[in-house]
């Protein structure tokens, strides 16, 4: 596929190895914001060729793995009612609620539907108009304006049986919980690519600035994580803290303005919870009062549900990059994709997942590498 | 989630509210909003996410970033092969 073949190239991606390798003189430990990326690495083995110094932690850029147990529990519960269909995109449906999940329910009763586009469950809504349908809204800035334009488009057509069940959330407030945690090693960010395309690099500058900490907006093919790489030890070594752009072939500085503009008119920053890390101010956003109307939180009274995150899952020391997936004891046995205790084992983007899936069962010290390496990078099992 | 794919413009409808188009990816062509790329033409690659189009791909940095890559190729070959660079 064109823009995509082109930077997957097997040779490339050596030499801009060996320009890290080159650059590298000192430990860094480097993270990556976006779920997306966190499948790449792990996917195209990218660690493999990064010096043994180089330590990528894996961030908390996955919508379905930092959605609250709550919201999960209410999505069901919603789900449940026999006057509603309840769409969502498809990950959402294998996350474990309380005591069961969506597709669960899916399969219990019918009810609950998978959509492509946000603007299919209000299709949907148009054409049953004897039932009441409910998309659940999760996501980070990039989801935002399709979300948004949903609730926008059911306004506009007079639709009174469409709602949305928000659970969105934003990477800055997060960022900033991760740098000015006491125990915080992250040195560099890889910024999400793509939720810059939609918000721009400005709400950046003060943390690179506030926190002296590099970061690059980064794209999620492997010649684009490894020339964010590049570009974050580049600073990193010439002590620099500056927020750049690798990713400027789809990221503007100002971002969408069309599309933000539709943020704004449509919702409004307020507190979130995060699953295993905790509510953080000002991280996500609700529907403004003037789109109550559209807020199923509000039409179908869940937002007393309240639930217990399982004692044995540790999802939000590895969704903050302190822990490495199987460093859990749950890790394989008993969570699994099939078995899931903790959300990031469901989403393909999931670090647990993606860990499961691609082998990395264990800290190993990979052959070739020197011996007295107590680094703790994995290595893909053969 | 934050998945978005490039794909090719093939036809813009500007007669309906939000504007629509049809996008192709690698043979497989789907409607998709453009209500946020307004001065989007037919043939321009757009990034596309959850049915929306989140911005127009800038060819001409696509392949500048590629110039640079194939620059930094060539010039290893001229001075040998970095693969195992001194530390």
């Amino acid at each position: 596929m064109k823009f995509i073949d082109e930077f997957r190239d097997r040779a490339a991606a050596g030499k801009l190895a060996a320009q890290i390798r080159a650059t590298a003189t000192r430990p860094w430990t480097i993270m990556e914001i976006c779920g997306g990326q966190t499948h790449t690495i792990v996917k195209y083995g990218i660690e493999e060729l990064l010096p043994a110094e180089l330590t990528l932690v894996h961030g908390p850029g996955c919508p379905v793995c930092v959605t609250p147990l709550e919201l999960i529990d209410q999505a069901i519960a919603i789900a449940l009612r026999d006057d509603v269909i309840f769409t969502s995109f498809g990950d959402m449906l294998r996350v474990p609620g309380s005591t069961r999940d969506l597709l669960s329910v899916k399969a219990e009763r019918g009810t609950v539907r998978l959509v492509y586009s946000p603007l299919d469950a209000v299709k949907i809504a148009q054409q049953r108009p004897d039932k009441r349908v409910v998309f659940f809204a999760v996501g980070f800035e990039t989801t935002a304006p399709p979300n948004a334009m949903a609730v926008w488009e059911a306004r506009r057509l007079g639709l009174t049986n469409f709602s949305i069940l928000v659970s969105h959330v934003l990477v800055p407030p997060a960022m900033e919980v991760i740098l000015s945690s006491p125990v915080n090693r992250v040195q560099g960010f890889l910024a999400a690519g793509h939720v810059c395309a939609v918000m721009g690099t400005g709400e950046y500058l003060p943390l690179a600035a506030k926190y002296r900490v590099p970061i690059v907006v980064t794209g999620f093919e492997p010649l684009d994580i490894l020339t964010g790489l590049l570009m974050t030890i580049r600073q990193l070594e010439e002590g620099r803290h500056e927020v750049e752009n690798e990713y400027a072939r789809v990221v503007r500085p100002e971002g969408n303005l069309p599309a933000r503009r539709l943020i704004s008119q449509v919702f409004e920053p307020v507190d979130r919870k995060w699953r295993g890390i905790g509510t953080i101010p000002c991280s996500g956003y609700r529907l403004r009062d003037e789109f109550s109307a559209y807020d199923a939180e509000k039409i179908y009274e869940v937002g007393g549900i309240s639930a217990q995150e399982s004692p044995l899952c540790i999802a939000g020391q590895v969704l903050q990059g302190l822990k490495k997936p199987h460093e859990c004891s749950a890790f394989g046995h008993p969570c699994t994709p099939e078995h899931p205790l903790g959300a990031p084992m469901v989403s393909s983007e999931g670090a647990c997942a993606a860990y499961y899936h691609f082998g990395r069962f264990a800290s190993v010290t990979p052959p070739g590498r020197r011996i007295d390496d107590d680094s703790d990078r994995h290595y893909v099992q053969p | 989630m934050c998945l978005a794919v490039p794909g090719k413009v093939v036809a813009i409808d500007r007669s309906v509210t939000p504007i629509m188009g049809t996008v192709n990816f690698s043979g497989v062509q789907k409607q998709i909003c453009l209500d946020w790329v307004p001065d989007v033409k037919e043939g321009d690659y757009v990034v596309v996410h959850v049915g929306f189009a989140l911005n127009t791909l800038d060819e001409g940095e696509a392949l500048e970033t590629l110039r640079i890559l194939k620059e930094m190729n060539s010039l290893d070959d001229e001075l040998g092969d970095p693969e195992e660079p001194p530390r």
